[in-house]
């Protein structure tokens, strides 16, 4: 059975340093890190350059990155930056 | 990444990171709200103000071009004008709405946006394309002018800083250092750069044109003035020199050619010398040709571009006065062998004398030609018409009146068009667009349209009258000259004198008796000549569907004797949107009265009329509410001698007109009311009007359903039974009515069950066929528990009252072999494919199912076991 390695509410005023904080925290964890997203109404370009360094840390620690919750404007940056296909959703 | 480039992987890698951020940029900038837009927006523009004089001196200093007064105003005008143009418009979400369209526009930004920028506008061009980006939400990733790049990166920083400082995306612009065309070559095919906006040389706007992106390419111009003899001189002369010296003539619309009248030409000369122009005698302007225009390329000497006139003056060898604002050079003529005539970005202007207006209009047209097509052009008259004929025949975006071309042509100066320093010069200039470009330009704009519902209509005659004796009305209404229009039969059965019988003794009355057949173009035309002849202000018409077909074509044929039948027959789709109208304006008039003498076509309110052209041997069928007679008079006395065969077919004709009237996509609850009732009638009273001929009430009852059906079929009209019945008894002689019932439960299985095809229909908001039916069957108590069980129980009360009246069931039971249907079937399809009658059918037909339609017809019986639609089996199969 996959275990939640991860489980972490992203703060919608503080997007880039919670991403951050989930960067530090994915050492040694194992199976999936969820990152409940929805709280989270607008990203800003920090954002998506912290859950691209977030995805990519993932895929190296071989996790598997879930995004929970994601609005749909947010969605957008998200296809629109091809960072959707990097995350579970 | 774009392939086969002779880029370093450095500078590779440099240009993926500008367009990595402009990317991120643009999704990020999805999120902004109009208010966010706008606050950035407005921050730039003052920033922009603040630096306008700072970027023109950076820009002369960089490009050696131009006026740096000029250029500090055209930075001005690129931010104040600009916002002013943009400050309240919607350009972030729902952008218009239509509501009584149903359609709201909604702004969606472009994404990244590759915008290459030219030496002679440099900072004011990327003033402009800031404003316009941030306030579309997009990013734009800047390649300026090799020889200007340094001003404009410099002025992209100043509107990125103010921007991320109020909150915009960072990334949101960027600006290629060094710029090359390799550069340039690797962004244009990027796949992340959606759109290519080039204002430039025609190099430039070729390549992004060529790239296949989506381009705004914007490019050279060639502006032809035409200074006609009525024109305020003064104010002329002057706009022109503001014009053409503005900047040192950089605007790519400013004038390049004027062509004056030869009453003013004198004096405008004299006017352009006295306001500090030099005109140039003849060696003169021959030495500026072959100077300021490469005699290679017929185009102009980069070294002339933004140079002031007395600095030409002095590189080329002319004597001026110092302050010589402008050379005016004197041509005879537009083309390669007038080196002068084409486009200069200097402050050389050519003049052109001609002798009259048409002369002075070829010129300009000439020189717009000449490298100036879609871009811009000027006409200084205070003639109306010489302007509209200017508009008329330049192709240009921009036809400016009375004011000076350039700064006319930047829009919101001297008139209300767009500020833009872009011009789009449509087709002709090889662009996409024609318009000042402007912030609509920056967006995809979608539209959002909402389900509307078409307006339904229930027309039918004004006047029904019905019941034994109803013929006795046409006493109420007042005649001169009347033609009664009938068949011989009618005539002798005693028919025509019941009629006359009750007209006012003052009405002269004439009779035509025409064959009982649907009516052919001369017997309608025999009419015509009768109702001229007499003058009459009314036509009776007494007999069944051909008869009063006839009169109705007589009507049209008398009030408007222009109408063309051939094409008031053709086709269309929604009677609302047709093509061909029919006409209102009426040499005389003529009231339509019908009398129906049979119980099943309700011709006497339906506004439909079959002519026959036997010439071209062929139907033609009309349409149209102006056909509907004024008055229907159904009286059954007329039909209580019908025999039972046409008892039979014209009551089975009423049945379908009501059944297919009632499933129509176009039914409505109006119609639905009269489908309903005569459904209704048509059960009850066809079989004792067959069994009883001479049974007042059933013949009362059938001739009123046949009136009732028939004000439903107007209005929501028939279906595939028709269609195929038109078809099929064509092909093989069968009357109309029992055509109908051939097909009539076939059709009825068919449409009640799961269509393999829907009829595109705004008007129903799912497939009710199937339930129509089921009403039906409740309406006549029939029984049943679900919609399939009434369905079939409908079918097998219509095969119980076409075998009660020993209608054949099968078209094999009426002697048609097998080989013969065979052989005709593919035309049938072909001639039925064709008809009218099944685009309001419920379910829409494929070939393949008017095929099988046709053989259970030819099988017959059985309908009822055919599968029909079982809500409970769809459900039960999800």
């Amino acid at each position: 059975m996959t275990k939640n390695a991860l489980w972490l509410r992203i703060d919608g005023t503080q997007v880039t340093q919670g991403l951050q904080e989930a960067c530090v925290k994915l050492e040694g964890c194992e199976g999936e890190a969820v990152l409940d997203f929805s709280g989270v109404s607008r990203v800003d370009a920090k954002a998506v350059q912290a859950l691209e360094d977030f995805a990519a840390k993932a895929a190296a620690a071989s996790v598997k990155p879930v995004l929970h919750g994601v609005q749909a404007n947010v969605y957008r940056v998200l296809m629109l930056t091809n960072l959707a296909s990097r995350f579970s959703m | 990444m774009p392939e086969n480039t002779n880029l370093t992987a450095e500078r590779t890698a440099y240009l993926e990171g500008l367009v990595s951020r402009a990317r991120t940029a643009a999704a990020v900038f999805t999120q902004y709200t109009q208010a966010d837009v706008d606050r950035i927006v407005k921050a730039m523009v003052l920033a922009g103000l603040e630096q306008a004089q700072n970027l023109a001196r950076l820009a002369i200093e960089e490009t050696r071009l131009g006026v740096l007064e000029d250029k500090a105003i055209k930075n001005m005008v690129a931010t104040e004008f600009v916002y002013n143009y943009v400050k309240d418009k919607r350009t972030v979400g729902a952008i218009n709405e239509y509501p009584d369209r149903g359609i709201t526009e909604v702004a969606e930004p472009i994404g990244v946006i590759l915008s290459l920028t030219p030496i002679t506008n440099p900072t004011s061009t990327v003033l402009f394309k800031c404003i316009m980006a941030i306030k579309t939400r997009n990013a734009v990733i800047f390649s300026a002018h090799p020889n200007a790049w340094r001003c404009c990166q410099e002025a992209m920083r100043i509107m990125y800083e103010r921007a991320v400082e109020h909150g915009a995306p960072e990334g949101v612009f960027t600006c290629i250092e060094a710029p090359t065309l390799e550069d340039n070559h690797y962004l244009m095919h990027h796949k992340d750069v959606s759109l290519i906006d080039a204002t430039g040389g025609r190099g430039v706007v070729r390549a992004a044109y060529s790239s296949g992106k989506p381009a705004l390419g914007v490019g050279p111009g060639n502006t032809p003035v035409y200074m006609e003899k009525s024109a305020d001189l003064d104010m002329a002369v002057v706009d022109i020199i503001t014009s053409k010296t503005f900047d040192n003539g950089t605007i790519c619309a400013s004038e390049q050619t004027v062509v004056i009248d030869d009453e003013i030409y004198d004096a405008v000369l004299h006017k352009f010398a006295e306001l500090g122009a030099h005109v140039c005698n003849e060696a003169e302007t021959q030495l500026l040709s072959c100077t300021v225009i490469d005699p290679a390329t017929g185009r102009m000497q980069p070294m002339a571009i933004g140079q002031k006139a007395s600095d030409i003056a002095r590189f080329v060898g002319l004597q001026v006065k110092p302050n010589t604002k402008l050379l005016v050079a004197p041509i005879s003529g537009v083309g390669r062998d007038y080196p002068l005539s084409v486009e200069k970005l200097f402050p050389v202007l050519a003049v052109c004398r001609a002798s009259s207006t048409d002369e002075a209009l070829k010129l300009c047209m000439e020189v717009n030609r000449a490298g100036g097509l879609g871009h811009t052009a000027v006409v200084f008259s205070r003639n109306d018409e010489v302007i509209r004929k200017f508009g008329e025949v330049i192709n240009a975006g921009r036809i400016i009146v009375n004011s000076p071309g350039s700064i006319g042509a930047l829009g919101g100066v001297y008139n209300d068009m767009v500020p833009t320093f872009s011009f789009g010069c449509g087709t002709g200039g090889g662009n996409s667009t024609m318009d000042n470009v402007n912030v609509y330009h920056y967006l995809n704009i979608k539209r959002v349209a909402r389900r509307t519902q078409a307006h339904m209509w229930f027309r039918v005659p004004n006047q029904i009258y019905f019941n034994m004796n109803a013929v006795e009305n046409v006493r109420h209404f007042p005649s001169r000259s009347t033609l009664i229009v009938t068949n011989p039969a009618l005539e002798q059965m005693g028919h025509v004198d019941i009629v006359r019988r009750n007209m006012p003794i003052e009405t002269m009355v004439r009779v035509l008796a025409i064959p009982d057949a649907e009516p052919e173009v001369k017997v309608v035309m025999q009419g015509v000549e009768a109702l001229n002849l007499h003058k009459s202000d009314q036509i009776i018409a007494l007999g069944g569907g051909s008869v009063i077909d006839a009169a109705k074509i007589m009507k049209l044929k008398y009030e408007s004797p222009d109408a063309d039948l051939e094409e008031l027959a053709a086709p269309f789709l929604d009677i609302r949107k047709r093509v061909v109208e029919y006409p209102t304006e009426k040499v005389n008039r003529v009231r339509l009265v019908a009398i129906s003498t049979t119980s099943g076509t309700g011709s006497e309110v339906t506004p439909f009329a079959v002519l026959t052209d036997k010439a071209q041997g062929r139907k033609v069928t009309l349409a149209d509410y102006s056909l509907s007679p004024d008055v229907a008079i159904v009286d059954p006395q007329f039909v209580m001698s019908m025999p039972k065969g046409l008892t039979v077919d014209t009551g089975i004709d009423c049945l379908t007109h009501a059944l297919e009237a009632g499933v129509s996509i176009h039914a409505s609850p109006y119609t639905d009311s009269n489908a309903m009732q005569a459904i209704r009638l048509v059960f009850k009273y066809l079989p004792i009007a067959y069994e009883n001929p001479r049974d007042e009430e059933a013949r009362s009852m059938m001739h009123n359903a046949a009136c009732i059906a028939a004000l439903a079929f107007s209005n929501a009209s028939v279906g595939v039974n028709h269609a195929l019945a038109h078809a099929f008894g064509a092909r093989f002689g069968v009357a109309h009515g029992r055509a109908n019932a051939l097909m009539l439960p076939h059709v009825m299985a068919y449409n009640a069950a799961v269509p393999t095809k829907f009829m595109p229909s705004p008007n129903q908001r799912a497939y009710v066929a199937h339930k129509k039916y089921a009403l039906m069957a409740d309406l006549l108590g029939l029984g049943g528990k679900t919609v399939n069980e009434k369905v079939r129980s409908l079918i097998a009360a219509t095969e119980r009252l076409l075998d009660q009246m020993s209608v054949p069931r099968s078209i094999a039971e009426i002697g048609i072999s097998k080989a013969d249907f065979e052989r005709a079937v593919p035309d049938l399809v072909k001639i039925a494919f064709d008809d009218p009658s099944w685009r309001s059918n419920p379910r829409m037909p494929l070939m393949s199912e008017l095929v099988e339609l046709l053989w259970r017809a030819y099988r017959g019986r059985g309908a009822a076991a055919e599968g029909v639609y079982d809500e409970e089996c769809v459900v039960a199969q999800n």
